[in-house]
């Protein structure tokens, strides 16, 4: 087989991409297995090391915070809890506040899309104080119900789908009436099967978002019971090691390299699902 | 009482647009019925009313002895095709037509009973598990007729459904309409704007202009006898020539041309019609003029002509042998003219 020089171009450039984006983590993968004596003395390193087990179950297993009851395995459960809790009200919530904005024409539909839409400008960080108050005030601290009821309003996801449910054909809806679909089942029998791809993708990205949140839950959290992964990495294994001042690097690298994990199956799951539904065009 | 009523229907958008006025009319049990008329005159608009997609302003629709104006449409018991078919994307063939069946209640083998007999009356039996993006044009019609078929329904309503298909898929489906219509003996109003659809389909045409009812009759009654100058021009092909002229007692004058009419009428405003296949060419004739084109059809020909500054048509045989250019001479009957009155538009004899 030969190749056109584009395309031996267009293979570099995609190779040298994949490279920037895999190297750094597999130099993290690779230093995450070596004990912290190599790492303090050596730097970082690119071949695997011979304490993967050691590092990684020390990272899942060992106490910590000042309690020292908190676990790595814990705060990945509670990220977990958070993420798929947002991820899915938030999708639960957009696709059905869509439904009425496009399905339902009474009066004030458009002024109140704006009005929703108006909100990508006030993250939770700008509104970070009345939140806190609001939720502290019901008493919702240390609950994962905080960590999630705030979060699952999304102005992002209600215009996507919004956008995609005025591209279904009006007769769809008409057809559907005719069989006797009320409003209800035309939004379970047709609307969420034919948005399938989109509601895998919204998952996809809220999921992430709702994983990568460090803020919300650092102010919202005094238990450790409740702590997620990504306020972990800046707390966990700073501690000194058995007396010795010696920097848990090797910990720290595996911990890194783990929070990265649910995120990425979420995607690897969803993926297929999301494919199958870009290649099937239905409409 | 008649199967479905309407009596003086009204539709006037939000917009203030009137698109149907005060319309009345009497549909028998078992009635092919086909709506035409130019798009925008609110067929398809009247059709949706009586289905429930849309809202009556005034007036009454009676199906079966009830009123059905404020009936879900779920609970008319009426069956609509789309013109795009509007077939369930995400379900199965067998699916599409069995949502409405399993929405009702019905016993799942009876359901399946039902979607397998309508199948196979339709020759989609072997397409049940096919998704439909993966058929054809004329399969996917046949779904969306399969899907009224199953409900059995008081009425089918059809709405254009047959001007997304190509030219002769068209005219085997109309066929095959017409046939499966004969067959259930099921109430069917059919929307079209194409007037061959409706001569051929309708055992009776309702022509509507801007919301307005022309004419209802059989095909022929419409032909022959169009009411309006509107219905005599839309209905026939090529169009029916309309020649404006000037009545003095029986006698139009066109150019300087007199045509007797054989009938005691009098108007200043009016125009005569005579279709293109009832001018008979003859070399008696007592009218001469120029064939300014000559179109071959095969079995036909049409020559385009012009007396006065008045353009019209003659369809004849192409065994006549006239050219572009060449003098013909025909004659006008009077029992085949068609007198309308310019203002009214109405018919005259």
């Amino acid at each position: 087989m030969k190749f056109k020089p584009v395309e031996i171009l267009s293979h570099i450039v995609l190779i040298l991409g994949v490279l920037l984006m895999v190297l750094p983590i597999w130099y993290s993968f690779a230093t995450s297995t070596h004990e912290n004596v190599a790492i303090m003395t050596e730097g970082m390193k690119f071949f695997l090391g011979e304490s993967f087990s050691q590092n990684y179950n020390e990272v899942l297993n060992e106490k910590g915070g000042w309690s020292e009851e908190v676990t790595a395995a814990k705060m990945f459960i509670n990220s977990f809890i958070m993420a798929f809790g947002i991820a899915t009200l938030k999708v639960v919530i957009s696709a059905m506040s869509a439904y009425a904005l496009v399905y339902f024409r009474f009066k004030l539909a458009v002024p109140i899309f704006w009005l929703i839409f108006i909100t990508l400008l006030v993250p939770l960080e700008v509104r970070i104080f009345p939140s806190y108050k609001i939720v502290s005030d019901l008493g919702l601290t240390n609950t994962y119900t905080g960590l999630i009821l705030p979060l699952v309003a999304s102005a992002t996801a209600t215009f996507f789908f919004r956008q995609f449910y005025k591209t279904i054909p009006d007769e769809l809806l008409e057809s559907a009436k005719l069989d006797g679909a009320n409003s209800w089942r035309f939004f379970i029998d047709f609307l969420l099967p034919l948005s399938k791809t989109m509601l895998a993708a919204m998952f996809i990205f809220m999921f992430v978002y709702g994983y990568s949140q460090y803020l919300w839950p650092l102010i919202m959290t005094t238990d450790e019971k409740y702590w997620t992964v990504v306020m972990g990495m800046k707390i966990i294994f700073t501690e000194n090691y058995e007396g010795v001042a010696l920097p848990r690097t090797g910990e720290r690298f595996a911990y890194i390299i783990l929070s990265m994990l649910p995120p990425v199956l979420v995607v690897i799951i969803l993926q297929r699902w999301f494919i199958k539904g870009l290649i099937q065009t239905e409409k | 009482m008649s199967f479905l009523e309407l009596q003086n229907i009204t539709k006037i958008y939000p917009n203030g647009t009137k698109a149907v006025n005060e319309t009345s009319l009497n549909i028998e049990n078992g009635e092919f019925v086909v709506f035409v008329g130019p798009s925008g005159c609110g067929k398809s608009t009247l059709l949706r009313m009586i289905a429930g997609l849309e809202d009556i302003t005034s007036g009454e629709i009676v199906l079966d002895s009830n009123i059905i104006n404020n009936i879900d449409p779920s609970e008319r018991d009426v069956a609509m095709v789309f013109q795009n078919y509007a077939l369930y994307p995400h379900m199965t063939v067998y699916n599409n037509m069995a949502y409405g069946l399993k929405n009702r209640g019905i016993s799942k083998q009876e359901i399946e009973n039902k979607v397998n007999d309508a199948a196979k009356l339709l020759e989609i039996d072997s397409y049940l598990e096919r998704k439909p993006s993966m058929l054809s044009g004329g399969q996917r019609q046949r779904v969306a007729m399969g899907r009224a078929i199953v409900r059995n329904p008081k009425i089918f309503l059809f709405d254009e459904p047959l001007s997304n298909l190509d030219a002769k898929l068209r005219n085997q489906m109309r066929l095959e309409i017409k046939k499966l219509q004969r067959q259930m003996g099921v109430t069917s109003i059919f929307v079209t704007h194409d007037q061959t659809e409706a001569m051929t389909l309708g055992d009776r045409i309702v022509v509507i202009n801007n919301g307005i009812v022309e004419q209802v009759g059989t095909p022929k009654e419409i032909y022959s006898k169009p009411n309006t100058k509107f219905v005599a021009e839309f209905i026939g092909s090529p169009q029916m020539n309309i020649f404006n002229c000037k009545i003095d007692n029986g006698t139009a004058k066109i150019d300087n041309h007199s045509i007797n009419l054989d009938k005691s009428v009098n108007n200043d405003d009016a125009s005569i019609g005579i279709r293109p296949d009832d001018i008979q060419i003859s070399d008696s004739g007592s009218i001469t003029c120029k064939a300014n084109l000559v179109e071959y059809l095969g079995s036909d020909m049409i020559i385009y002509s012009s007396l006065g500054d008045q353009e019209f048509s003659c369809k004849l045989s192409s065994k006549i042998d006239v050219k572009a250019g060449n003098e013909f001479k025909f004659d006008i009957q009077p029992n085949l003219v068609h007198i309308f009155d310019n203002s009214s538009g109405k018919r005259l004899d």
